[in-house]
C-alpha cells in the first residue's frame, strides 16, 4: 500500500465521520429550539397585548408552527446553501450578522490564541529546560491562570488596567485601524488566553521534559549540538505530536470563550451576539452560531488528525513492520 | 611547521584519564562512583573496558566527552588529544565533541531521532562543525555506502524505523566517523543487536577504525569479544581499574581474580565443556564496595590482609594488577 493511497483512505474515512458528526449535531442544535423555555413570539412583542389570531398569525409567520421533523428539513435545507435564516430581533439574514460579528471575534480568537501558544509553550520550553526552582514557579503561574475563568479575570483585568491604571481601554472594539484595534483587543485577549495558557504551559511542559530526557537527546549532545539547534531539532520538534491535539482543543474553546469576553468588556462579536440572542430568544441566530462552533470544533479535529502523521512519522507507517 | 605539527599530534594520546575519581552528591551525600580511574588509548590503538553494569565503564567513556552526571565532583584528570575535557568550558567541550571525540551508543533505535530522516542523522555531526548543508548531503551517500548500506541515495530519505537495528547501528558508526574524529567510544555497541548482526558490526567497526587510523575505547561486558579485538583491556570493578593487560595474555593469563572470574563465567564455544561458574555475590557499585579490594567480599582467595587498604598496582607476567597475590590467580 503506497503513502498516497493510505493518506487518502483517512482523508474520505475523517470526511465522512465528520459529515455523520455534523448532521447529528445540527439535529442537536434544531432541537435545543424545543428544550429552551419561553415563547419566542412572546419574547417578540414584549408582553404587548394581542389577540390569539394576531399570535397565530405572527407563529405562522416565523414557521413556528411547523412539525419538528418540517423545520428541520427546511432549516438544514436553507443551512446547505448557507442560508441560515432571519434573525427575529435584528429582521435581517443571520448569515450575514454573524459575519459582521467575525469583524471582531476572528482577530479576538485569534490574538487570544497567540498569546496562548507564544507564552504557554514558550514558559513550558523554559520550565522545562531551567527545571528546579523556575519550574515551581511556572507551575504555580500556570495553575492560577487555568483556575481563573474568564469572568473573573476580566472583571480584575478591568479594574486594574482600564480603571485602576488607565493603559487600556474598557470596552468597545476600537475604530481607528489595526493598531487600535489590537489596543482595545488586548485585554479582552488576555482574559480569553489565560485558561489556554495555563493548560498549555503544563501540558508542553510534560512533553518537553519527556523529550529532554529521551536518548537521542543525549546522543546530540554527545556530537556537539547544543543551544538553539537542540531544543528546535530533537525536543520542540518531536514534542509536536502530543502538543498539537491539545492546541486543537484549545483553539476551539477560545471560540466558546468569546461569550463570556466579549460581553464583559462589549464587543460586538459573535459571543456577546449568542448571549443577547438567547436573552432575546432569537433561535435562527442561537442556532446559526451553536452549527457554525460545532462545523468549528469537527474541522479542527479533522485537521488535527491529518497533520499528526506529518508530524510524526511512525504514525503515518502505523502498524507496519520495520523490513 | 605543519609537520612538526602532526609529530605532536602522533605523539599525544587520543584519550588520557588520569587517575579520576568521581563523587557525585545524592541528598546530602557524597556517592563516590570512580576511584583513581587511569586509562590511555594511543592513536589507532583499540583498548577495551571491561566490566560488569555499575562497574563504572559507561561514566568512564563518558568522562571523555565531558558528559559527567549533573553535580559530579572530580579529580585527576581527563585529556583527549591534548585537549583537557574537565576543565573545558561548554564551547570548548561542544567543539572537542564536534572535531575530535565520537561515541557509538548501545541502542540505535533509541539513540536516533525517530522523527527525522536518516540522511539528517548521519549530517548533523557534519552541519554542526560547519560544513554547509548542500555538502554534506553530497558526501552523506559515500558515508553510508562505506558501513555497507544498499541504495545509500534511498536510505538517506528514509525514516529510522524503516531500519533494522544492525543497520541503524552502521548509521549510527557512519554518522560518528563522519567528522573524523581522532578517538572513538564504543558503549557496548553490539549489546542491542542479534549475535549475528553483532559479527558484522563488530568487524566492521574494526576496519573503520583502522582505516580512519581512529583511536577507539570499546567498552563491554563481553570479556571474549574485547579480548578478540583489543590491543589492550582495563578490567573495571566497583568504580576501579584493576588489571590491565594486552588483549592475548589477559585472556591466557588473567592476573586479578576478579578477570579469571569474568573467564569462567563466561562459557567457551571451544574445546571441551568446561563448567561455567557463576561469580558469588552481585556486583557493587564503589559507594557500597568493601574496604581495601572492592572484590574481596566475592573473592575465593581474600585472606585478612585485603581489608587493609586498596591494594597497589603491581606488575605481574604481562599485567599491571591491583591484587596483593596475584600469583595465586596465575602461578
Amino acid at each position: 500500500m503506497t503513502m498516497a493511497r493510505t493518506f487518502a483512505t483517512r482523508l474520505g474515512l475523517r470526511a465522512l465521520g465528520a459529515a455523520v458528526t455534523i448532521l447529528l449535531a445540527s439535529l442537536l442544535v434544531y432541537g435545543s429550539l424545543f428544550l429552551m423555555p419561553g415563547d419566542p413570539v412572546l419574547a417578540l412583542t414584549g408582553g404587548r397585548r394581542l389577540t390569539p389570531e394576531q399570535i397565530e398569525a405572527l407563529r405562522h409567520a416565523y414557521g413556528f408552527d411547523r412539525s419538528f421533523a418540517q423545520g428541520y428539513l427546511d432549516w438544514a435545507g436553507g443551512v446547505l446553501h448557507l442560508d441560515f435564516g432571519t434573525s427575529l430581533t435584528y429582521q435581517s439574514d443571520v448569515g450575514a450578522l454573524i459575519t459582521s460579528r467575525l469583524d471582531v471575534s476572528a482577530p479576538l480568537i485569534a490574538y487570544a490564541a497567540s498569546l496562548a501558544l507564544l507564552f504557554g509553550l514558550g514558559l513550558a520550553l523554559l520550565s522545562a529546560v531551567k527545571g528546579g526552582r523556575v519550574n515551581r514557579a511556572m507551575a504555580v503561574v500556570a495553575s492560577t491562570a487555568t483556575a481563573t475563568p474568564p469572568f473573573v479575570s476580566a472583571i480584575v483585568l478591568l479594574a486594574v488596567f482600564a480603571v485602576g491604571l488607565g493603559w487600556f481601554p474598557s470596552t468597545g472594539a476600537g475604530d481607528g485601524g489595526p493598531a487600535d484595534r489590537l489596543w482595545h483587543l488586548t485585554l479582552p485577549a488576555i482574559a480569553m488566553a489565560l485558561v489556554s495558557f495555563g493548560v498549555l504551559s503544563r501540558v508542553g511542559h510534560a512533553a518537553f521534559t519527556e523529550e529532554l530526557r529521551r536518548e537521542h537527546v543525549e546522543v546530540a549532545r554527545s556530537r556537539g549540538v547544543g543551544g538553539a539547534a537542540l531544543i528546535t531539532r530533537h525536543v520542540v520538534r518531536n514534542a509536536l505530536a502530543p502538543l498539537v491535539t491539545v492546541i486543537g482543543v484549545l483553539l476551539v474553546s477560545l471560540f466558546a470563550g468569546t461569550a463570556v469576553v466579549e460581553t464583559a468588556f462589549g464587543l460586538d462579536g459573535v459571543g456577546s451576539l449568542l448571549i443577547s440572542s438567547v436573552s432575546r430568544r432569537d433561535f435562527p441566530v442561537v442556532q446559526g452560531i451553536a452549527l457554525i462552533a460545532v462545523v468549528l470544533f469537527v474541522i479542527v479535529n479533522t485537521l488535527v488528525d491529518l497533520v499528526l502523521p506529518l508530524v510524526d512519522p511512525r504514525a503515518a507507517a502505523g502498524r507496519k513492520a520495520a523490513p | 611547521m605543519l609537520q612538526k605539527k602532526e609529530a605532536e599530534t602522533a605523539r599525544r594520546d587520543a584519550l588520557d584519564i588520569s587517575g579520576l575519581s568521581l563523587a557525585v552528591s545524592r541528598s546530602g551525600t557524597d556517592v563516590p562512583l570512580l576511584a583513581g580511574v587511569s586509562v590511555r588509548v594511543a592513536r589507532g590503538e583499540t583498548v577495551g573496558l571491561v566490566g560488569e553494569s555499575g562497574s563504572g565503564k559507561s561514566l568512564t567513556s563518558r568522562s571523555a566527552l565531558g558528559m559527567l552526571p549533573r553535580g559530579a565532583r572530580t579529580t585527576g584528570g581527563v585529556t583527549v588529544s591534548g585537549v583537557d575535557v574537565l576543565g573545558a568550558d561548554r564551547r570548548t567541550l561542544r567543539e572537542l565533541r564536534r572535531t575530535r571525540v565520537s561515541m557509538i551508543f548501545q541502542d540505535p533505535r533509541a539513540s536516533i531521532n525517530p522523527v527525522r530522516r536518516v540522511g539528517d542523522y548521519l549530517t548533523e555531526g557534519l552541519r554542526a562543525r560547519g560544513v554547509s548543508s548542500r555538502e554534506a548531503a553530497e558526501r552523506a551517500p559515500d558515508l553510508l555506502d562505506q558501513v555497507g548500506i544498499r541504495d545509500p541515495r534511498g536510505a538517506l530519505r528514509r525514516f529510522p524505523h524503516e531500519f533494522s537495528g544492525g543497520m541503524l547501528q552502521r548509521v549510527m558508526i557512519a554518522g560518528a566517523l563522519s567528522t573524523e574524529p581522532e578517538l572513538l567510544l564504543a558503549d557496548e555497541p553490539t549489546t542491542a543487536l542479534d549475535v549475528t548482526t553483532q559479527a558484522e558490526v563488530v568487524g566492521l567497526l574494526k576496519t573503520m577504525q583502522e582505516a580512519h587510523g581512529t583511536g577507539m575505547l570499546f567498552v563491554t561486558h563481553d570479556l571474549d569479544l574485547a579480548a578478540a579485538i583489543c590491543d589492550r583491556i582495563y578490567v573495571m570493578y566497583a568504580g576501579r581499574i584493576v588489571e590491565e593487560a594486552t588483549g592475548a595474555s589477559l585472556f591466557r593469563s588473567p592476573a586479578h581474580p576478579y578477570t579469571r572470574a569474568l573467564l569462567e563465567a563466561s562459557p567457551s564455544v571451544h574445546g571441551e565443556k568446561a563448567v561455567v561458574k557463576a561469580i558469588r555475590g552481585r556486583p557493587l557499585a564503589l559507594a557500597e564496595a568493601p574496604s581495601g579490594c572492592s572484590f574481596r567480599d566475592r573473592c575465593p582467595l581474600a585472606e585478612e590482609s585485603c581489608a587493609e587498604g586498596v591494594p597497589p598496582y603491581r606488575a605481574h607476567g604481562a599485567s599491571t594488577v591491583a591484587c596483593l597475590r596475584p600469583e595465586e590467580v596465575a602461578p
